[in-house]
């Protein structure tokens, strides 16, 4: 071809160049554009019952909150007054029980997890049965420690709704703990093996001090969600007017009051008194574990 | 720099070093067999809660068998018990919550993970979500009574009035009942499945990501067409796991469900879940009554075992999945 | 189970100048389950001098180094055959406990790994291990000082010894490893994440520590070995046998190695004809 063809050819065959100028009404960029402005109102709408509650809580319990509702019993159907002071006895007492129970058997045998016997058997089906565990409906740690402890000892108690808080607590622990010490580096265990140490003793030297804070997070977490657990306390250590502690002497071995079976029981009655209550009750119960969150939350970042 | 020999302190003529005291060697050696003690405990116990369990409601299953399942009646004074409305009901529900808490959760995650907010607004989201974890239960089911159902009434009254013919909206909302239980349970059960989504979409590998874009995608396409099909398997366990959940739930339903042993369509008639019936019904039984209510608990602690193992499994398997790519 | 090694044969404190080695490692066969990973390997560590080994990568010097404090036994399908000879006992004798072993061998390893606690604490941590009895501060300082980190901390011993800088942080391995005055101290590549200054001050503190201390230093880079190695090992590959094994081509005098090596494959390495 001569050069005067090779002209003709490049200005008939005109290539269309693409288009790639920014458009909003194409159809690719609208949807796009539509998707995202849905997403963010889906968003916006998953928070709202955060608020609701929260909002809620404050307005019809904050009204009500006085020092009398830590010092006072329940009120009785038609008392005016009141408060719930047993209650928060009895749920502290019952969370501390049940993490006395958990919290070292937890943390031991993640122990086991993480540094003796991290590819055994035994530690495969342990983790197996955490998990499963975790998903254990709380209502059925309830009916066990029916089965188990009160049926066992004859009556209800602090204990038997202790043991049942347990066993939701346990897998939490566990796992955390296991994570936290897998987190602790290799070099750093290979620094303390080449010293000299037990294995025991690159556990306890070592390990622990150094993966505390990712299981204080683990552990506070669990504690935040016993304390508001309801379910596995309705027939363990349901529920009571009275304080724990009579004549000086702490009585376990008896029904026991707690926040969030009081937060039940009072929220279905007729009364206004006692409704009022529940959402107070609901106020104190949420902040504890709010805060307990929060703290979990400041020791889980500090850094070094 | 000058270094210093340090001969200014002399040197111990006894050696520093010694072997491990036999103390130290003992010690050693109980605490790792009380380690493993621990384990074989947690075990046990895992065991035993089975065993206890389903111990106490063998005898009921021998008398009832399988007709328990399917009957509708529960009749304390005539012995005839049924926990079909009952299956019906923790189905239902955590179906419907499923639904809803998917969508929202996964939707979260995809929020969140996407690029749409800066980091500090990214957290400021994460709060929240993690926070509407932190509610108890009981506290969800007392809104649910003071402040859900009141605002909901009157648009399910309307629908009910104008749209009645759908089995949907058969009933009128008298108060409790299977849309508002559905609802708090999909609140409740949307920060795990935005958890676990958010873990999955994270774990993509950001050259996935820059071929997607690399192509020429609007974000919606990148995200549709690829960031959430390589997260599925991920996604689909964090939607197990939340039935797992929601089927697991108790107190919200036990006060917002209606606590009625019927089966119906409607969205606002009330209803029954396993969990609910077992928090109602053991305080108040009798003997006859608690054997009965222990072969329900069986049958729930089946349901949820075996959906929770199968969530467990998937999420095992889209992490190694993924560790292997 | 284990006997312990009895502290009157095992001293820290006193070196054997008769002539003997502080360590005779004589490796047969080493395996990684059937991985034979080192092979016919016979190098006497010898006391007050610094040992180098120098070799290509895969060669197993790491492997060779970390079989004289028994770091290997950490591997579960790790196997043993030779003998490791410390002052006079088989260190992979079935009546030798690996944790005594290593509480008279010290390891400085190749990424700074202090502990997270005070650089007081990390410095201490041998001593208290030990149940020294003696005065904690003055050893304490006294091994900052040895490795020359005295001056740059005494006013922050309270502050986490992973706020340290890399350099420094090696240092404080060091301190923390020669706190317990071993006799013998085990360098894995000490300065391979470090920058070349650090790098220098680490050589510097080697070659007095050695008036003390036996050393014996993995190296992947030749100059090095020359600047501090009294006696240098040089362990090759053999891939022979469809597997990479590594063994010993030549030991002797650092001076000799490099400069009048006697092995073909010690004289292609030398010149960087390979690594």
């Amino acid at each position: 071809m001569t050069q005067a063809e090779l002209n003709l050819a490049t200005t008939s065959d005109m290539v269309e160049l693409p288009n790639l100028r920014r458009s909003l009404w194409d159809r690719r960029s609208l949807t796009s554009a539509g998707l995202s402005i849905g997403t963010w109102i889906a968003a916006l709408v998953a928070c709202v019952p955060l608020f609701s509650v929260l909002i809620m809580l404050i307005i019809r319990g904050g009204s009500k909150i006085s020092l009398a509702l830590f010092t006072e019993l329940p009120p009785t159907a038609f008392e005016m007054g009141g408060g719930f002071g047993n209650a928060i006895v009895g749920t502290l007492v019952m969370v501390g029980i049940a993490s006395i129970l958990s919290v070292p058997l937890g943390i031991t045998a993640a122990v086991f997890l993480s540094e003796f016997g991290p590819t055994t058997k035994i530690a495969e089906i342990t983790r197996f049965c955490a998990k499963t565990l975790t998903g254990l409906p709380s209502i059925l740690a309830g009916v066990f420690a029916y089965a188990a402890v009160v049926l066992v000892t004859g009556t209800y108690s602090a204990p038997a709704g202790g043991i049942a808080l347990a066993l939701l607590m346990v897998p939490t622990v566990i796992l955390t703990a296991e994570e936290s010490m897998k987190m602790v580096p290799r070099i750093m265990k290979d620094a303390a093996v080449g010293m000299g140490c037990t294995q025991t003793q690159v556990v306890w030297k070592v390990v622990l001090p150094t993966a505390m804070p990712g299981m204080i997070t683990g552990v506070i977490l669990a504690v935040a969600r016993a304390a508001g657990e309801t379910a596995p306390l309705l027939f363990t250590a349901l529920f009571s007017n009275y304080w724990l502690i009579q004549g000086g002497k702490l009585e376990v071995m008896q029904p026991t009051a707690s926040l969030a079976v009081l937060i039940y029981n009072f929220s279905g009655m007729p009364f206004e008194n006692q409704i009022e209550l529940a959402w107070a009750a609901s106020l104190v119960l949420v902040f504890i574990v709010l805060v307990l969150n929060l703290v979990s939350r400041a020791i889980g970042e500090r850094k070094i | 720099m000058a270094t210093n020999t340090g001969q200014t302190i002399p040197d111990s003529d006894e050696p520093i070093s010694s072997p491990p005291t036999g103390s130290e060697v003992l010690f050693d050696r109980i605490f790792r067999g009380f380690t493993r003690g621990c384990t074989w405990f947690i075990i046990l116990l895992v065991i035993y809660i089975v065993v206890e369990i389903g111990g106490k409601a063998f005898p009921a299953m021998k008398e009832y068998g399988l007709s328990f399942l399917t009957s509708t009646t529960w009749d304390v004074n005539k012995g005839r018990f049924g926990i079909l409305p009952e299956i019906w009901g923790t189905l239902y529900s955590s179906l419907l919550a499923l639904i809803i808490g998917g969508f929202f959760g996964v939707t979260m995650a995809i929020f969140l993970t996407q690029d749409f907010l800066p980091h500090k607004l990214q957290m400021v989201f994460k709060n929240i979500v993690e926070l509407l974890a932190a509610i108890p239960s009981v506290v969800y089911g007392l809104w649910g009574i003071f402040v859900l159902i009141p605002i909901i009434r009157p648009a399910c009254d309307w629908m009910n009035a104008h749209l009645g013919w759908i089995p949907f909206f058969g009933t009128t909302l008298s108060g409790p009942g299977m849309l508002p239980a559905a609802l708090v349970l999909s609140i409740m059960i949307l920060p795990t499945v935005a958890a676990i989504s958010q873990d999955s979409l994270l774990a993509i590998p950001p050259r996935v990501k820059e071929a997607a874009y690399g192509m020429g995608t609007t974000r919606w396409e990148a995200i549709l067409r690829v960031m959430v099909p390589t997260a599925a398997h991920g996604i689909f366990g964090a939607l197990v796991l939340g039935l797992g959940r929601a089927l697991g739930e108790t107190m919200a339903l036990a006060m917002l469900v209606g606590n009625s042993n019927q089966i119906s369509l409607s969205l606002f008639s009330p209803a029954n879940t396993l969990a609910a019936m077992l928090a109602l019904n053991f305080p108040e039984a009798g003997r006859n009554e608690t054997q009965v209510l222990m072969y329900a608990a069986v049958i729930l602690l089946l349901i949820t075992l075996v959906v929770n193992v199968i969530g467990q499994v998937i999420i095992t398997w889209a992490s190694s999945e993924r560790g292997s790519k | 189970m284990t006997a312990a090694l009895d502290t009157q044969e095992i001293t820290s404190g006193d070196q054997p100048t008769n002539g003997r080695p502080a360590i005779d490692c004589k490796i047969d066969e080493l395996y990684y389950g059937d991985f034979l990973a080192v092979r016919d390997s016979h190098v006497p560590i010898e006391p007050k001098k610094i040992t180098g080994f120098i070799g290509p990568s895969g060669c197993g010097k790491s492997t060779v180094l970390r079989s004289l404090n028994r770091m290997n036994d950490l591997i579960r399908s790790f196997r043993f055959k030779g003998h490791v000879l410390f002052q006079g006992q088989d260190i992979y004798a079935s009546e030798v406990d690996p944790v005594a072993v290593r509480r008279h061998i010290g390891m400085v390893f190749q990424q700074p790994n202090p502990f997270s606690m005070s650089i007081y604490e990390n410095v201490a941590f041998g001593l208290r291990l030990n149940r020294y009895k003696g005065n904690l501060n003055n050893s304490v300082q006294k091994a900052l000082e040895r490795a020359g980190l005295w001056s740059e901390v005494k006013d922050k011993l309270k502050n986490n010894g992973l706020s340290l800088s890399g350099g420094q942080q090696q240092r404080l391995c060091i301190a923390r490893a020669i706190a317990t005055e071993p006799s013998v101290l085990l360098m894995d590549e000490p300065c391979s994440a470090l920058d070349p200054i650090a790098t220098r001050t680490i050589e510097q503190l080697m070659l007095e520590l050695k008036e003390k201390y036996t050393i014996a230093i993995v190296t992947h880079n030749m100059q090095q070995a020359m600047r501090v190695a009294d006696k240098t090992a040089f362990l090759g590959v053999d891939i022979s046998h469809n597997g990479r094994t590594g063994y010993l081509v030549e030991y002797g005098v650092t001076k000799q190695i490099f400069e009048a090596p006697q092995e073909e494959l010690t004289k292609e390495y030398v010149r960087g004809e390979f690594s």
